[in-house]
């Protein structure tokens, strides 16, 4: 299984990585929005995308509403992974399409039970 | 440092009190769980902690150094797949079973802070909306009074409501007061916690439904698990059920119960001819 994880951070890219990859996930990074629709189109089938809300260029929302419209993902499960924790921009992110929803900071515990809710962990 | 005599008398201490063995080799977890209590209280040393317990016993704050010992993390919808077993095979059966009488039980045992009751509570809200018109009330106990309030308030911090829980349901059931997210009233209402020792005498209970007893039994030895699962057995209805942690089991332990496998989740319940000898 392929995971996409999506934030301008290179540092936060890489903690996030390694533990995706210690879930047993192949690992692809973006550095925001756009550059993840890119990825997407070019990599065919992704399980997973883990994308931050707020990114240079395009933000994560407007990647999960442009993701949304390409039938071609509609069963990519997309989590937001972001320091928003207003409940209004999880209902809004909910309401646009988004699979879960993790706030940060957050540990590898947490992710395998994200993981476990979207049917993408045993 | 703790030394030797010191957890030697922790040890017993912990046993008396709550049945809990803490092999040899655990000191390290002793320390760690009774550093809050050394620092708050003053000790210079477990040396001095464990001469005022001797001095004291019964009081204060002995009880704080078992709830030190036996509070353990927990997360909502723990494991996952016990709450899908529940959802989509043995909660359709007892709710068809209890439809005369429109009336549930359940208790969550060794409840901690109170995810595994209000992640009962949701389930129940979400999926079984009937229920709503029924008399409906989940139990939840636990040996530590700190707990037995956390679970009554129902409020939880933000790594708190990381953990397993659908984030639609964060949305749905909780409300955002500053940096924590209090259950909403409804489902708190479902919920009635109180202070319960499992190794002591019972208070009088209802006959429950389902009974929640998971990663309890893991920190006793086999007399108390075969004790505490023979009273599970008479606190259920006949046709009741109960649910343990994955890692345990009444195999071996207590042959008054029949597995009823559903997927990865097993349920028990009084093995038939238990059934019939309390029915005579």
């Amino acid at each position: 299984m392929r995971a996409l994880v999506v934030d301008d951070s290179r540092a936060i890219r890489s903690i996030i990585g390694k533990t995706v990859k210690e879930l047993g996930f192949e690992l692809l990074e973006a550095g925001n929005g756009k550059e993840a629709l890119e990825r997407l189109e070019a990599a065919g089938t992704v399980e997973l995308v883990l994308v931050d809300w707020n990114m240079p260029e395009m933000n994560g929302f407007d990647f999960l509403v442009a993701a949304r419209q390409n039938p071609a993902w509609k069963d990519t499960v997309i989590m937001m992974v972001t320091t928003e924790t207003e409940m209004a921009q999880m209902q809004r992110a909910l309401d646009a399409g988004a699979n879960e929803y993790v706030m940060k900071p957050f540990t590898k515990d947490v992710l395998h039970e994200k993981l476990q809710l979207v049917g993408l962990a045993a | 440092m703790i030394g030797q005599a010191e957890f030697d008398f922790l040890r017993a201490l912990i046993r008396e009190r709550s049945a809990i063995v803490l092999e040899p080799g655990k000191e390290y977890l002793v320390e760690s769980r009774l550093l809050p209590i050394l620092r708050g209280g003053g000790f210079a040393s477990p040396v001095e902690l464990v001469a005022r317990l001797r001095r004291e016993p019964r009081g204060e704050l002995e009880r704080r150094v078992v709830e030190a010992m036996t509070t353990n993390e927990t997360s909502f919808f723990r494991d996952h797949h016990p709450f899908e077993a529940l959802r989509t095979r043995f909660l359709p059966d007892l709710i068809a079973a209890r439809r005369p009488e429109r009336r549930l039980r359940f208790w969550s045992n060794a409840c901690s802070t109170g995810q595994e009751a209000y992640s009962l509570a949701m389930l129940l809200t979400e999926h079984f909306p009937e229920l709503g018109a029924w008399d409906v009330s989940i139990f939840a106990s636990d040996l530590s009074r700190e707990m037995v309030a956390r679970t009554t308030a129902g409020s939880y911090g933000q790594l708190e409501v990381n953990r397993g829980l659908p984030a639609a349901f964060l949305v749905k059931y909780f409300e955002r007061h500053g940096t924590s997210w209090q259950v909403k009233a409804p489902l708190r209402k479902l919920v009635t916690a109180r202070e319960l020792n499992l190794v002591e005498a019972w208070p009088a209970l209802p006959a429950f439904d389902v009974i929640f007893l998971r990663n309890v039994l893991i920190y006793f030895d086999l007399e108390t698990k075969r004790a505490i699962l023979r009273r599970a057995r008479q606190a259920l209805r006949p046709d009741g059920l109960l649910l343990l942690g994955s890692a345990e089991t009444t195999i071996m332990v207590d042959d008054g119960w029949e597995r009823l496998p559903a997927g990865v989740s097993v349920a028990y319940r009084a093995a038939a001819a238990v059934r019939r000898a309390g029915a005579a």
